[in-house]
């Protein structure tokens, strides 16, 4: 039987153009060995949950540096529950003030990694959420 | 500088140096590195000497400030002569929040303006469009009028102030309503002066706030051009940008390589329409970036110089001194900037723009230290502007034109990068230009490569980000950070549909089918913009008609 590789989706929701992250996460994920689906921008929550329903991925990072995260975030939840992906993991990362992370995390979201997050640390917590460690 | 025989004699010393000196330090202490590179990855040399400047001729290469190619400076005194405009790029919320940042930021001695807006208003869509859910005044104020920017504005003498506004696909519609909110007040468009960025083709490249496809934006950057040479004429309607190319990841010689190559492509365009390159060209103005490492930072303002000197009278064939000249704003690295211990901020951005400064930067806008945070408060970002007051009046370096020419180190970094440039444009030129390389992906994936690159060189320490990969802490944070008014988006939104209702909808709607009409020809789309502003029409109604018209772009997806 082939092992399955993980599957990740890293989506940019909303206006916000900053990029730079997203890609770098993107590319860090391929090489560390995951079939990784990078949606570009300007997503609206509906498009990112049927991105993640068409492409059968076992979690979902979205890259947030607009300030807009407390209304996209819990959107893009009802969305995925919605396809009936309610048991996908949600980790974001981007700007996201520590004031706000006691408040995502009650929403569902599994992690928050803002700048300075090394990528193995990220690649780490997919493992551990997609049960692959 | 130095003949061959001299050279010669350095080259034989420095092999004697190596020998009897070097040699022995490197035995007795190893190196902290096995290789030192800037922060672009670039080999630095141990020690500089005239054997790396070996061909470098004073007159030829460097010259006098004020006289080619520039690579001195712009201007025959420099700071001396002006202080460069303290700029401090702000915004957030609703305009009335933004007007008063404005005045305290004036209070407190900025000698510019610069407006930052939300997403929102980024893209042409109004603040109750169903896209900007969310979005409203979080990146910058939001403006999705003529009513927001008179209030944004109000109070503020912009007959003696000149304004630079973050703005690109919109670019026109936005200048627009700046010009009509002055011409309310009573200032003729003659009067003003400032700065719209107005820079699409780095938006497809790196900040990715267009409008329109490229050759409609094109069209519509090169109509901005040809009114502003007609009507506003002291104003820079284009700031063609390198800053954001260097925050989404490039390295010092993409970003220099990337600016000019796009600088040229305009002026192709502007030519290629017919316009007389003197007519327009002293009013191009670009803005760069102010990373790290100091001494790549100022060869590369200084290469800059020199390659569009030259580009602009050997290749363009430009007659008109002006039209030579690299003017430039610098904004320091957001991206350097880091969340944790958010004080050391201050530090990098005091470093970066001291390179500004000593590069020959005309206008500077300093980041404020909780830039990784939120926007900036009112207490770090009148941090950030004294930044630029203690170096201007305390340090000296403003006394004295191009301190660091001669430098053998800086010589040979304005070399190279200026080598490094040439080397992009044939490569971009084989590809068939700008537009055709960015439709393949060429910018995107160079700048995707070197932000790969830099961020495995910290994830490995192999580069050293203090606070983040070094000399860590767990302290919490202890900044105060900007809080926002809760009422601007209902304010926003309420003000918006009075507008709707009170304005003149039959006047507005002829206004909109005249700019639909213009569109769809050839005529210069700035008089049919001026007049939707004139009659109140939105920023979204405005950029709806020519979303209309030229459709709408979708990026390739790069990683």
């Amino acid at each position: 039987m082939v092992d399955r590789k993980v599957r990740v989706l890293i989506a940019k929701p909303g206006l916000d153009g900053h990029d730079r992250g997203a890609k770098v996460v993107a590319r860090g994920l391929r090489d560390a060995g995951m079939e990784v689906i990078y949606t570009g921008l300007h997503q609206t929550p509906e498009m990112i949950a049927q991105a993640a329903l068409q492409e059968d991925v076992d979690i979902v990072g979205l890259s947030m540096l607009s300030g807009a995260h407390m209304s996209i975030v819990p959107r893009v939840l009802a969305e995925l529950k919605e396809c009936g992906l309610q048991d996908v993991s949600l980790f974001i990362g981007g700007i996201i003030p520590d004031d706000d992370i006691p408040r995502l995390h009650k929403m569902g979201v599994r992690g928050i990694y803002g700048p300075g997050t090394p990528l193995e640390q990220i690649v780490a917590h997919i493992r551990t959420e997609v049960g692959d460690d | 500088m130095k003949g061959k025989e001299d050279l010669d004699s350095v080259r034989r010393a420095k092999q004697q140096w190596e020998q009897t000196t070097l040699q022995p330090t490197l035995e007795q202490w190893p190196e902290r590195q096995d290789a030192f590179v800037t922060v672009s990855g670039e080999g630095v040399e141990r020690v500089y000497t005239p054997l790396d400047v070996g061909d470098l001729d004073y007159e030829r290469d460097l010259g006098f400030p004020g006289q080619y190619p520039f690579t001195r400076g712009v201007h025959a005194t420099m700071h001396r002569g002006r202080l460069w405009t303290m700029r401090m790029f702000a915004g957030f919320g609703s305009a009335e929040e933004t007007n008063r940042r404005y005045k305290y930021l004036l209070e407190h001695g900025e000698t510019g303006l610069s407006v930052a807006f939300d997403f929102p208003t980024l893209y042409g869509y109004d603040t109750d469009h169903p896209l900007a859910e969310g979005e409203f005044g979080k990146c910058g104020v939001a403006v999705s009028s003529l009513a927001d920017m008179e209030i944004l504005f109000d109070g503020i003498p912009v007959d003696e102030i000149t304004t630079s506004m973050t703005i690109n696909g919109p670019a026109a519609v936005i200048w627009a309503m700046y010009l009509v909110a002055a011409e309310k007040r009573g200032f003729s468009m003659s009067e003003l002066g400032g700065t719209i960025q107005n820079d699409v083709l780095k938006e497809y490249i790196a900040q990715k706030s267009w409008l329109l496809p490229p050759a409609p934006s094109m069209r519509l950057i090169v109509d901005t051009f040809e009114f502003g040479s007609q009507h506003v004429p002291r104003w820079n309607t284009i700031s063609i940008s390198g800053y954001h190319i260097r925050e989404a990841g490039a390295t010092a010689a993409q970003e220099l390589a990337f600016t000019l190559a796009d600088g040229m492509a305009y002026v192709q365009a502007a030519l290629e329409r017919g316009l007389d390159i003197d007519s327009f060209a002293p009013r191009l103005s670009f803005f760069f970036n102010a990373h790290n490492d100091f001494l790549e930072e100022i060869s590369k303002y200084r290469a800059a110089r020199r390659i569009w000197a030259r580009v602009m009278k050997e290749r363009f064939k430009a007659q008109n001194p002006r039209s030579w000249l690299m003017r430039f704003h610098t904004q320091t690295a957001g991206c350097s900037l880091t969340a944790q211990q958010p004080e050391n901020n201050i530090v990098r951005t005091t470093i970066q723009a001291l390179a500004a400064v000593l590069g020959g930067t005309q206008s500077l806008h300093t980041n404020s230290m909780d830039e990784a945070l939120a926007l900036p408060s009112e207490m770090a970002v009148r941090v950030a502007l004294r930044t630029q007051q203690i170096i201007a009046h305390e340090s000296g370096i403003a006394n004295t034109v191009d301190p660091l020419a001669g430098s053998y180190a800086v010589e040979a970094m304005t070399n190279r990068l200026e080598a490094q440039a040439y080397e992009y444009f044939d490569k971009i030129e084989a590809l068939g230009g700008v537009i055709p390389a960015i439709e393949q992906g060429f910018f995107q994936r160079e700048i995707a490569a070197s932000a790969y690159r830099y961020q495995r060189e910290i994830d490995r320490s192999q580069r050293i980000v203090v606070g983040v990969n070094a000399y860590e802490s767990e302290e919490p944070l202890s900044v105060p950070l900007l809080e926002m008014d809760p009422e601007g988006e209902r304010r926003q939104r309420s003000r918006l549909a009075r507008l709707r209702e009170e304005r003149d909808n039959a006047l507005l709607g002829q206004r909109l089918e005249a700019l639909r009409q213009a569109a769809r020809g050839n005529a210069n789309l700035m008089p049919p913009i001026l007049d939707a502003v004139r009659a109140y029409g939105t920023l979204g109604e405005i950029c709806d008609v020519l979303r209309e018209v030229f459709g709408e772009y979708r990026e390739p997806v790069i990683i």
